[in-house]
């Protein structure tokens, strides 16, 4: 009994500490944005704010392009995630219920895709993007960003759609439906679970993303908010409070997202996690 | 119409692998345009000097860039501090992970508040990271001030100091990325069988048993991915660097100076897109993939080789 107390406490402990190194900076983020710069120098990083002070929220909504850079990752990460997903459950179809030649060719291109690192690619993009006039535009970034998305994101349909009967396709081809017509009415609709997981976790990697968005854009109007974060930090450099709420702001959307769809997003890793 | 009438099932394959290469074709539309060839140009690019403007041709110089690269002590030195991420990000994120994943497996939907605080360090941004943890780091006001008494110090410079700066930033990686992993075995764990936790348990096996013996075995093809997984991440490092260092502090290398958290690609962005050495910077980025793709290709050997034997 006293060992399992023990173990329990142990247990307890673990988690008590991975609690406050998870979210120990993230309270100092949350607590430094209700300050103003005074209080924070006088008052120390880590006491709570005196009150919630609006200020900062008010000053970074109204007053800035906050909302301007919002839009452009919207409009981002909406096209490259409506591109990513069909072109992923596209591949994922006959991928998952053929038998065909080059199909294991195939197979590996999708997997080298997952290994290849993007900055292998990012003097070349670069220069094709200048040539074929879409630097400094959102449009550049969608062609990136739906070709690196693809391969992990057709991986993960793969297995969910081996996971489909093969007697509804048969069925299908009895009454004479075409193979594409079976993808549409049947194939598509039964992997919207598995497209959901994926369009959770693919916006949140598109919503963050960096280093293209650096590389491709240049001016102010046509940058994402990973970079606007970036320039906040220029503009007020030795205000920590402001950037603070920059910060909180810019990473609310993907923790509610998470809150709304972490039962998917779980459900949806577990094809991956055990057949890999 | 001579020669042998094609057969039900030759036609019927046909048709197969047409429609098979028609679905796949969008995919590999995105793929080969801004994945396959952009490494080929890389490779192109390698054997020239530019600057990267329209203006000036770039001009052929063959293998000077790569033997360039085979001798500059900093991509090296970058390359190895990569190595060393991939080494401690294995070592921490993953143990913590399954340490996490099991805990909040095992608990059922108790810990569900606990779940959804936990897995925050990995939605948000590199950028907005990197800018927290620069004023965390900071001597002065960040949560270092907080610590450093207790190892019996006003306060530490983690950012600042060469020794420590690239272990200071393997720890916010581990924050960063411990709870992807979390999440993974999670995932993992919660799609075993219940009836093998019950029959371990009339067997008499104690939890601890149960852990070691029955759920770290099975859990083996998933720690393997997730392995896998780490390596690949790790090597092509990138975002958070550029954020909070810039691959600084100095280091002094054998008369060579370099930067003690420099990895392989944010010496590639200096040198292609602040240098302005389209060439080199290009030779950089094909070193860096050769070393990313044959150490992934190896260490897949490796850990699949080992499952079957």
């Amino acid at each position: 009994m006293a060992k399992k107390i023990i173990v329990r406490s142990l247990v307890a402990l673990f988690a008590a500490v991975w609690t406050v190194i998870a979210f120990s900076p993230f309270v100092f983020m949350v607590f430094n944005s209700f300050k103003d710069k005074f209080e924070m120098f006088t008052g120390g990083v880590f006491a709570p704010p005196k009150a919630l002070r609006w200020a900062n929220y008010a000053a970074v909504i109204t007053k800035g392009t906050f909302f301007h850079y919002v839009l452009n990752s919207v409009i981002v990460v909406v096209v490259s995630l409506a591109l990513t997903l069909l072109c992923s459950a596209f591949a994922a179809y006959p991928l998952s219920r053929f038998k065909f030649r080059l199909r294991g060719f195939y197979n590996l291109i999708i997997l080298a895709g997952m290994a290849i690192p993007l900055h292998v690619t990012l003097i070349p993009v670069f220069l094709m993007s200048k040539k074929i006039g879409v630097y400094d535009s959102l449009w550049a970034l969608i062609g990136p960003y739906v070709a690196f998305n693809i391969p992990m994101s057709a991986f993960i349909l793969t297995g969910f759609m081996q996971g489909i009967p093969g007697e509804i396709e048969e069925a299908a081809e009895i009454d004479g439906c075409s193979r594409i017509k079976t993808f549409f009415r049947m194939i598509l609709p039964l992997s919207v679970p598995g497209m959901a997981t994926l369009a959770i976790y693919n916006s949140a990697i598109m919503w963050n993303e960096f280093s293209f968005a650096l590389v491709l854009t240049q001016s102010v109007s046509n940058r994402t908010l990973p970079l606007s974060i970036w320039e906040y930090q220029g503009q007020y450099s030795a205000d920590i409070p402001m950037i603070m709420t920059v910060l909180v702001l810019s990473a609310l959307p993907v923790i509610l997202a998470f809150i709304a769809g972490q039962e998917k997003l779980i459900k949806g890793m577990m094809a991956g996690a055990v057949k890999g | 119409m001579r020669g042998k009438l094609p057969s039900l099932a030759a036609a019927r394959s046909r048709e197969v692998n047409r429609v098979a290469i028609l679905f796949m074709l969008p995919a590999f539309f995105f793929i080969a345009v801004f994945i396959a060839y952009p490494i080929a140009d890389s490779m192109y690019l390698s054997l020239f000097k530019w600057d990267g403007f329209a203006t000036v041709a770039p001009s052929y110089i063959g293998f000077s860039n790569w033997r360039r690269l085979l001798s500059d002590t900093v991509f090296w030195h970058a390359a190895l501090n990569n190595l060393k991420i991939v080494g401690l990000s294995i070592a921490i994120q993953l143990p913590v992970g399954i340490g996490l994943g099991y805990l909040l497996d095992s608990t059922g939907r108790k810990l569900n508040a606990l779940k959804v605080l936990w897995f925050i360090p990995y939605l948000m941004s590199s950028v907005a990271i990197g800018l927290l943890f620069r004023y965390a780091y900071d001597p002065y006001f960040g949560i270092v001030k907080y610590v450093a008494p207790l190892f019996g110090k006003t306060t530490i410079d983690l950012l600042g100091d060469p020794g420590r700066a690239l272990y200071a930033v393997i720890a916010v990686i581990c924050w960063q990325f411990t709870p992807f992993y979390m999440v993974y075995f999670l995932a993992g764990l919660s799609s075993m069988d219940t009836d093998i936790y019950e029959a371990s348990l009339i067997d008499g096996a104690t939890r601890g048993q149960y852990f070691f013996k029955i759920v770290l075995p099975i859990l083996s093809p998933t720690i393997r991915n997730a392995c896998i997984l780490s390596l690949v991440g790790s090597l092509k490092y990138f975002d958070l660097i550029y954020v909070m260092t810039g691959g600084g502090p100095n280091l002094c290398i054998n008369g060579v100076t370099t930067g003690a958290t420099e990895l392989m690609a944010t010496y590639m962005y200096k040198n292609a897109f602040t240098m302005n050495e389209m060439g080199y910077g290009s030779a950089i980025a094909m070193g860096m993939f050769l070393i990313v793709t044959s150490v992934s290709a190896f260490s897949m050997r490796v850990m699949t080789g080992k499952e079957r034997a």
